[in-house]
């Protein structure tokens, strides 16, 4: 096996266990054992965006240097949110050597960064290191006859300088599902924001996005999504469920994590998914079509 | 608290402390609209993004008062297709922050109910304490 070392972050110890688990296993399958780094902290989830405030590139760059004190060159990170963060931090010091300096300066305990990580997402290494080739022959059960939306929200794509693919027009996701065997349903806001933080105190414009989202798909024919963003993953399922009270005979459709569904197309235990944590319930549907 | 946001930012000049906050440039808008058939919650502001690159422009205080300000998410998408290649995002962040930095906060955290801390993920506090918070 080999190791590889990768940053949870909070989420990924709460609401997405089932996101972490279902990443993990996969790796496995696959020869990788994904090593959780030591003493990781927060990133701060949002990357700083005002050209004065270097403060908030502490919490992602302190991880950064747990990363290169761990004598590695590379950091997996599975959560969209924390990958976006620690890559815009990672660009701004290599970019910006004065920057570097400052923040170097600044914290006395850890050694100084020297720019030679690199921060790399789970769906990355699932193209470039196992291959989407390999990935396909290691399929036991095709995701037959079940029409999947990709959903791809912000932080996977966006600003342009990290994103994992085409900003405006992605394909990683669908490339994916189609190697599982599922039938792709592409729709334009696929790359649409989800309505991110405001779940906690604008519900219900959270609601009317995921509606107008998951819309879009269901018109074309979707019967489930398939996203990568613990967030993302909340506001459609829980805000979509939401929405069924806002419009009538609106019936939120099954969210998935992708690897999710690669983990019921690899034939991975089951329990792993945390089904039973959704809003929406997807084993009904993979009921219905044979696939579980 | 709507006065006291004019009363207190009544000395500054809008678009040289956006300039120096966001490290963008207004004045580089030709108001083509781009950022706002863009922005997905355009439907739930009282001013476009392209008004408010305007306003900041004039100096109109008002957009310190805008529902705009907060509702955008930093979603990216303006600051993705604009033709002008302004960062609209950070320019939403720099008026946000404008008022932030004066100790004025948009959540009250105290409100936040228990179902809330129970059931939403950790990644949406974060970014809201980070987004509306002093
Ligand atoms: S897209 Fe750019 S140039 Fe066009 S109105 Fe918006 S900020 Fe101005
Ligand atoms: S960054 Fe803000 S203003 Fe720009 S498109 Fe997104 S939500 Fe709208």
């Amino acid at each position: 096996m080999k190791k590889l070392l990768y940053f949870p972050g909070c989420t990924l110890k709460t609401y997405a266990k089932n996101l972490e688990a279902t990443a993990i296993a996969i790796a496995r399958e696959f020869g990788y054992d994904l090593v959780e780094m030591d003493d990781w902290n927060c990133c701060g989830v949002v990357a700083s965006l005002t050209e004065d405030d270097l403060m908030h590139h502490l919490a992602p760059l302190r991880n950064l240097i747990r990363v290169q004190d761990a004598g590695e060159k590379e950091v997996l990170v599975i959560c969209d949110m924390c990958y976006n963060t620690l890559k815009q931090t990672n660009l701004r010091v290599k970019k910006n050597k004065e920057d570097l300096e400052k923040l170097n300066s600044f914290m006395d305990e850890e050694n100084d960064y020297r720019c030679e990580v690199e921060v790399v997402h789970f769906l990355e290494f699932l193209k470039n290191k196992v291959g989407f080739e390999k990935i396909k022959k290691a399929v036991k059960k095709a995701l037959k006859g079940i029409r999947i939306m990709p959903y791809y929200g912000c932080m996977l794509l966006r600003p342009r300088e990290v994103s994992v693919d085409d900003p405006e027009d992605p394909f990683i996701l669908s490339e994916l599902l189609k190697i599982l065997g599922a039938e792709v349903v592409e729709v334009p806001y696929r790359i649409e924001c989800c309505g991110s933080y405001h779940t906690i105190d604008m519900k219900e414009v959270v609601s009317r996005r995921s509606y107008v989202i998951s819309m879009q798909g269901i018109r074309r024919g979707a019967d489930a999504i398939a996203l990568s963003c613990p967030l993302c993953h909340f506001n459609l399922d829980r805000r979509g469920k939401d929405a069924e009270k806002i419009y009538e005979n609106y019936r939120q459709i099954p969210v998935f994590y992708y690897t999710q569904l690669m983990a019921i197309s690899l034939g991975l235990d089951i329990d792993l998914c945390g089904f039973e944590k959704h809003a929406v319930d997807p084993r009904k549907l993979l009921e219905e079509r044979g696939i579980i | 608290m709507m006065k006291e946001i004019e009363e207190l930012f009544r000395n500054i000049n809008l678009a040289k402390e956006v300039m120096e906050l966001s490290g963008e440039n207004p004045y580089d808008c030709y108001q083509c609209g781009t950022c706002s058939a863009s922005c997905p919650f355009i439907e739930e502001m009282d001013l476009k993004p392209d008004e408010v690159i305007r306003y900041v422009i004039l100096n109109r205080k008002e957009v310190l008062k805008s529902k705009t300000i907060w509702i955008c998410a930093s979603c990216f998408e303006c600051a993705e297709r604009c033709p002008r290649d302004i960062n609209i995002t950070k320019l939403m962040e720099a008026l946000r922050q404008i008022i932030l930095r004066k100790n004025v906060d948009h959540t009250e955290i105290e409100k936040i109910g228990e179902e809330e801390k129970r059931t939403i993920p950790q990644i949406a506090f974060v970014s809201l304490f980070r987004k509306n918070v002093g």
